[in-house]
């Protein structure tokens, strides 16, 4: 009898166990799931909040940076998604959100959007992929005025 | 500021100070922008003007800070602004940008 119960016990510490390992893993996206993410568009951004809705003043800054130069991108929220919060993290090497990557590359966060903003570089960033910025066009429509 | 008062700050700019040739080092603890208590150490912005950027891309100019500071943003620093600069991009009379307004979400 109290072999039996060592047993059950045994058996369900094993359980227990094997949940927290199952847990641990799928707290973090893998790779491939995170690139095949970053692969679907030219740009895309992971943030928390929502473009409509940042929950972050940073997510909220770099949104308002795209806007301006009316670029077009996928976003995913990592509030919603604690494996997704880690795994891109862990993926890229980066300690915080919001990341912005281009054509698969990984440009920064908040500070360097900003700063690549202000010095004319991501206009040029985005030309690279093949885009053109919004600030471009606004500029080129003055000079032929 | 004391060790007794702001531990994470002095850690920092101990950390960055002795690993980079700092011409110039900012601390500004961001914290009270946030929802955080009083005294708080979880929000920080650091400008750091040193002659070993030179030639670096922002990019890795951010990798080498977020590699000092590792622990740091492991245990309990939620947020690092960076401005890295070179001392030709640095003007003395440069005031740090400020830090856009917390919208709610909390964490790293």
């Amino acid at each position: 009898m109290t072999l039996f119960k060592m047993n059950v016990i045994n058996k369900s510490n094993l359980m227990i166990r094997n949940a927290v390992a199952f847990a641990k893993f799928s707290t973090l996206k893998s790779a491939e799931e995170i690139k095949q993410l970053i692969d679907k568009n030219k740009v895309v951004l992971f943030m928390k909040g929502v473009p409509e809705e940042p929950k972050c003043g940073f997510s909220n800054a770099v949104v308002q940076i795209l806007r301006m130069h009316g670029v077009t991108y996928d976003s995913y929220d990592v509030l919603k998604d604690e494996s997704l919060r880690q795994g891109i993290k862990e993926y890229s090497k980066w300690p915080t959100v919001p990341q912005v990557f281009i054509n698969g590359e990984l440009i920064g966060g908040c500070d360097i959007m900003l700063s690549m903003h202000q010095s004319g570089d991501l206009i040029e960033e985005l030309q690279k992929a093949g885009i053109k910025s919004a600030l471009l066009e606004q500029k080129d429509t003055k000079g032929s005025n | 500021m004391s060790n007794l008062t702001a531990p994470v700050a002095t850690a920092i700019r101990k950390k960055l100070s002795s690993n980079l040739n700092v011409l110039h080092l900012d601390i500004l603890n961001d914290s009270y922008m946030h929802n955080v208590p009083k005294g708080a150490e979880t929000h920080f912005k650091v400008v750091v003007v040193s002659d070993q950027f030179n030639g670096l891309s922002l990019i890795k100019r951010h990798r080498i800070i977020h590699d000092l500071l590792k622990d740091e943003l492991q245990n309990g620093v939620h947020a690092l602004s960076i401005e890295a600069k070179t001392p030709d991009q640095w003007d003395p009379k440069d005031v740090p940008e400020k830090s856009p307004p917390c919208k709610g979400g909390f964490g790293l």
